[in-house]
């Protein structure tokens, strides 16, 4: 399953991608799409919303379950995805580009030096 | 029981090389999902799936008073009036008219009869059986064949015709509701144009030894394996019950809104109270919703509120595919069951928008 090198990984199985901004890129791993199966659902903060890292920040609800999802940074939310609101299969489909969650300002961009490199979420997942 | 150890189907080993998501289920190590549910769904209301169901329960009932004896059991009509090589569903109700589980009765032979139970139910639905039997009709035989006979359902447009090419099935000679006694594979099977999906399809009971060359060669002519995931949407989409969640032994066949499988004129188990339930009305029924749109699922035990007052609870809710938003089940007051009656459902605190509809929310074009 790919686990792209440009980004950290939380245990719960959320990416953060550092943009060169300072922003940071949240999303769902491929290996947590596909442990859901079909999204049907995503429920997300606003923009202008607080996200704590390892705190709840919205739902993934599949045909058959709702997962809590845990934003793996802390820091303002600047940007939602629309798209996935209207199409959640992007979740499935493309978890690591067009299925992004949200854009936020981190209160300490280090913060992300907290979790998971590739390899050691890779690890995590075998 | 949580910590007993879980039965296989014959098919186990299949699932498991062919990939498919393993959950527990009745007892049973059961496939979940193969490709996923949606697309699952989406081949058999397009094309056609295949799914192991062999863990539910198949029961021989043979000899003088087999009849007799499913007809005292069973709601609908399975004596006198069903000839040979048809099938048909009802409940089976305790003294009370509480439905202790839902099941289809093939009449195989003038004295002989195949009873198939939820898997759930096996076990109590064949000890109810055999406390009848015992009592009022010893000249009959009940043989629990559930290991020895497997059980493949093939449903969806193209399920018939792919019967034909790999089990020799003929749709013009074994019509809805009609069962078959034939050879699969070379070893004895019967065929029954019955299903669970709202689809048309068969579904094939073979000797269990040749299971799994059926199952791969119902793959190789086109049947996409699926998993209970995708049954449970499909069999919701046709409003077909699912006893456990949508009925139980505390409810009886007329709030269940199944009279349609109900012989009220006969003498069946449970009679005189379903009888007088017919007559008086009861207070709740079970009726259908669909939000007003894509959100958060109402689930089973979800609380189910008018006007704000809560009335009534989900048993079953799902993302349905074939509507593109959710559809439920649920218990309600007679008065607010009416089809438009607006409702809301409690999903985690919030309070989504739905409607009462009518039933089923998928029909399939003949």
């Amino acid at each position: 399953m790919p686990v792209p090198e440009d980004r950290r990984y939380s245990k719960e199985h959320e990416w953060a991608l550092a943009e060169p901004d300072g922003l940071v890129l949240v999303g769902i791993t491929d290996f947590a799409q596909h442990e859901l199966g079909d999204v049907v659902y995503v429920e997300l903060p606003q923009p202008g919303d607080r996200v704590t890292q390892n705190a709840q920040m919205g739902e993934v609800e599949s045909v058959k379950a709702v997962s809590e999802l845990f934003s793996p940074v802390s820091g303002e939310v600047t940007a939602v995805n629309d798209e996935v609101k209207n199409a959640p299969e992007l979740l499935n489909e493309s978890p690591h580009d067009k299925g992004w969650l949200i854009r936020v300002k981190p209160d300490d961009p280090d913060e992300l030096d907290t979790l998971l490199d590739a390899a050691a979420y890779t690890a995590l997942t075998e | 029981m949580a910590d007993a150890p879980l039965r296989t189907t014959v098919l186990h080993d299949d699932h498991v090389s062919l990939g498919a998501r393993m959950v527990p289920f009745a007892g049973y190590d059961m496939p979940v999902q193969y490709a996923g549910v949606l697309a699952e769904a989406r081949a058999v209301r397009t094309a056609a799936g295949i799914f192991d169901v062999s863990h539910m329960g198949r029961f021989a009932v043979d000899g003088p008073d087999a009849r007799a004896l499913l007809d005292w059991m069973h709601t609908a009509d399975v004596g006198e009036a069903m000839p040979v090589g048809r099938a048909r569903y009802g409940l089976l109700c305790n003294e009370s008219g509480g439905i202790i589980d839902d099941a289809i009765v093939y009449r195989l032979g003038e004295e002989r009869f195949m009873i198939v139970a939820n898997a759930a139910n096996a076990a109590k639905v064949f000890a109810w059986l055999e406390r009848w039997r015992a009592e009022r009709f010893p000249n009959a035989t009940l043989t629990d064949r559930t290991s020895e006979i497997a059980m493949i359902a093939l449903q969806g447009p193209d399920g018939t015709h792919i019967a034909g090419q790999v089990a020799g099935f003929d749709p013009d000679a074994v019509r809805p509701f009609n069962v078959v006694e034939t050879e699969v594979m070379g070893a004895p099977a019967f065929i029954a144009r019955t299903g669970y999906t709202g689809e048309d399809g068969v579904e094939i009971m073979p000797a269990s030894e040749v299971a799994s060359a059926l199952w791969r060669a119902l793959m190789d002519a086109g049947a996409a394996p699926c998993g209970l995931g995708a049954r449970d949407t499909l069999r919701l989409e046709a409003a077909l019950l699912l006893h456990g969640s949508d009925m139980d032994e505390t409810v009886n066949p007329i709030e269940a809104g199944l009279e349609r499988f109900v012989r009220l004129e006969r003498d069946f188990c449970g009679a005189d109270a379903v009888r007088a339930a017919a007559e008086q009305g009861t207070a709740r029924v079970l009726a259908g919703f669909r939000t007003a749109e894509r959100g958060p699922a109402p689930r089973a035990h979800h609380r189910i509120l008018v006007e704000g007052s809560d009335v009534g609870e989900v048993t079953s809710g799902s993302y349905s595919p074939y509507l593109d938003t959710n559809i439920g089940l649920g218990y309600l007051p007679r008065e607010a069951s009416e089809p438009g009656t607006p409702i809301s459902v409690d999903v985690r605190g919030r309070q989504i928008p739905a409607q009462i509809v009518a039933l089923p929310f998928y029909k399939r074009s003949r």
